[in-house]
């Protein structure tokens, strides 16, 4: 019973029976969020830290949610405002957020591995909420919850991952839990946006989006990093948007019924068009939905007594 | 189904073989379900404005029994509700691993109802306890009843059955279980020594 561990680092290291439980723990705090008063006192008297090194909205945003519909309470530290900018390290930092009784640390950085390290040094529970190009677990498992709410099964479950799947720690998340469950994953993007080993994970690469579109059931987007442009990964965002931009016309490659996903935020008309994000397969808004229930899932699940 | 034998609030599974004493069969079950549903009916004159909630899991298929019965009764469904106390516990903090998580489910607005909290069995009061304030959080109730199955005793906290299918005395280190035909087992509540 129980998740069993002190951290969520990674999705590499939980099993499929860890997934399910996750996604089902998830399912009755989606009932709380549609509450009136959409508030339970399971987290009541924990302290959970927000430590983002890293500018992000939604994230932050969703975990603070979170925390706070469990009753916890929560702190947000930033780089800008705390004394980072003073030379303290990352494990300073989180040793002195520790020494204030903080039960749960949240932490987005932009070094890979940069979880393991403070997992290690601290005895708080570390859930990675983003590091570097390496993982963001609590997002792949937003999104496997939501593919999941539309009923669809993973065994057999075609994916498609497009655009920098090199870049994004989404698309690394994505495919660890998927091929886990069971799905058949296609990553597809120009040469310099795919890893050049990436097939060793068990996903099939494709260069083509028309060609890798066919018969999918699920259309994962991952941003364009546009902050990237001039790093020759792509000549213009117009060729791009050309090549591997989601249009109304290529969703109907995929499956009938295909939803289309994105971990946002999405530069509207560069890899999906306007129509196909406001469209009635896109299921962007609802993964930012059942992005606070499943943190509530997954902090519940780590705030044992350890 | 929950034995009682620890005072804290408990979901373990039965472990077993034990041997156990029948202190209720199948038809004396049927019947207090039966008279739990007419006192019920009585004490609120009818029907009107009244619903029933379960307390997961044993009090969800009484609920739904007590709900058939109602509906033999009167000719009406009463809306009935699922509960899942865990995120109330007062125990939360204490333990190691935090319990399974299913499922609340009220799907109608229980403000101004007069609401009918069902489970199997009454011990220590504090699942009764987390039910109300669980029940609270999702609206203002005009009143909150208690129907229990089994009533073994050892309250911890100020609480009472407004409905009792069986005062059953035990000692503290006896376990109460009650075997429901919901979960593929025969009718029967049954009493273990320590």
């Amino acid at each position: 019973m129980g998740l069993k561990r002190k951290d969520l680092l990674s999705l590499t290291n939980l099993s499929a029976d860890d997934i399910t439980l996750i996604l089902e723990t998830a399912d009755s705090f989606k009932e709380v969020s549609g509450r009136e008063i959409k508030k339970v006192p399971a987290l009541r008297g924990k302290t959970v830290v927000n430590l983002f090194f890293e500018p992000s909205t939604r994230t932050r945003t969703s975990f603070e949610l979170a925390a706070k519909r469990l009753s916890a309470d929560v702190i947000n530290f930033s780089p800008s405002s705390s004394s980072v900018v003073k030379g303290e390290t990352l494990l300073d930092t989180a040793r002195n957020i520790e020494a204030m009784q903080a039960d749960i640390i949240v932490l987005r950085h932009s070094s890979a591995g940069a979880a393991e390290t403070l997992a290690r040094g601290v005895k708080s529970s570390v859930i990675n909420a983003g590091d570097g190009w390496h993982e963001h677990p609590t997002q792949a498992l937003l999104d496997l919850y939501t593919i999941r709410s539309r009923q669809m099964g993973f065994a057999g479950l075609r994916v498609a991952i497009v655009g920098d799947v090199a870049h994004s720690r989404v698309a690394r998340s994505n495919i660890f839990a998927l091929t886990k469950l069971g799905a058949e994953v296609r990553v597809v993007g120009p040469p310099t946006m795919i890893p050049l080993q990436i097939s060793q994970l068990g996903v099939q690469v494709y260069h083509n989006l028309d060609e890798a579109l066919r018969g999918v059931n699920v259309i994962m987007m991952l941003r364009l990093q546009l902050e990237r442009q001039g790093r020759a990964l792509f000549p213009t965002i117009r060729e791009y948007a050309r090549h591997y931009g989601l249009t109304g016309e290529r969703v109907k490659l995929a499956e009938p019924g295909a939803i289309v996903m994105h971990p946002g935020p999405i530069n509207r008309g560069v890899e999906i068009a306007p129509d196909v994000a406001d469209s009635l397969s896109s299921v962007i808004l609802d993964q930012v939905a059942n992005g606070v229930a499943v943190r509530m899932g997954i902090l519940y699940l780590m705030s044992g007594a350890g | 189904m929950p034995p009682s034998t620890q005072p804290p609030m408990t979901t373990e599974p039965t472990t077993g073989n034990r041997q156990g004493r029948v202190v209720m069969d199948a038809g004396d079950i049927a019947r207090a379900v039966t008279r739990i549903a007419h006192e019920i009916l009585e004490r609120n004159k009818g029907i009107k404005d009244l619903a029933l909630v379960g307390i997961r899991t044993g009090g969800v298929h009484l609920a739904h029994r007590l709900v058939r019965r109602i509906h033999d009764i009167e000719g009406t469904q009463i809306p009935i509700g699922e509960l899942d106390i865990t995120l109330y516990r007062d125990d939360l903090s204490l333990r190691k691993d935090q319990p399974i998580l299913r499922k609340t489910s009220v799907p109608f607005k229980i403000s101004d109802l007069k609401v009918v909290l069902v489970d199997d069995v009454l011990f220590t009061g504090r699942t009764i306890r987390a039910a109300m304030d669980s029940l609270i959080d999702l609206g203002r109730p005009a009143e909150i009843q208690l129907a229990v199955l089994v009533d073994r005793g050892h309250r911890q906290l100020p609480i009472k059955a407004n409905y009792i299918g069986k005062n059953i005395p035990t000692s503290r280190e006896e376990a109460i279980e009650v075997h429901l035909e919901e979960n593929g087992e025969e009718d029967r509540v049954v009493i273990l020594r320590a």
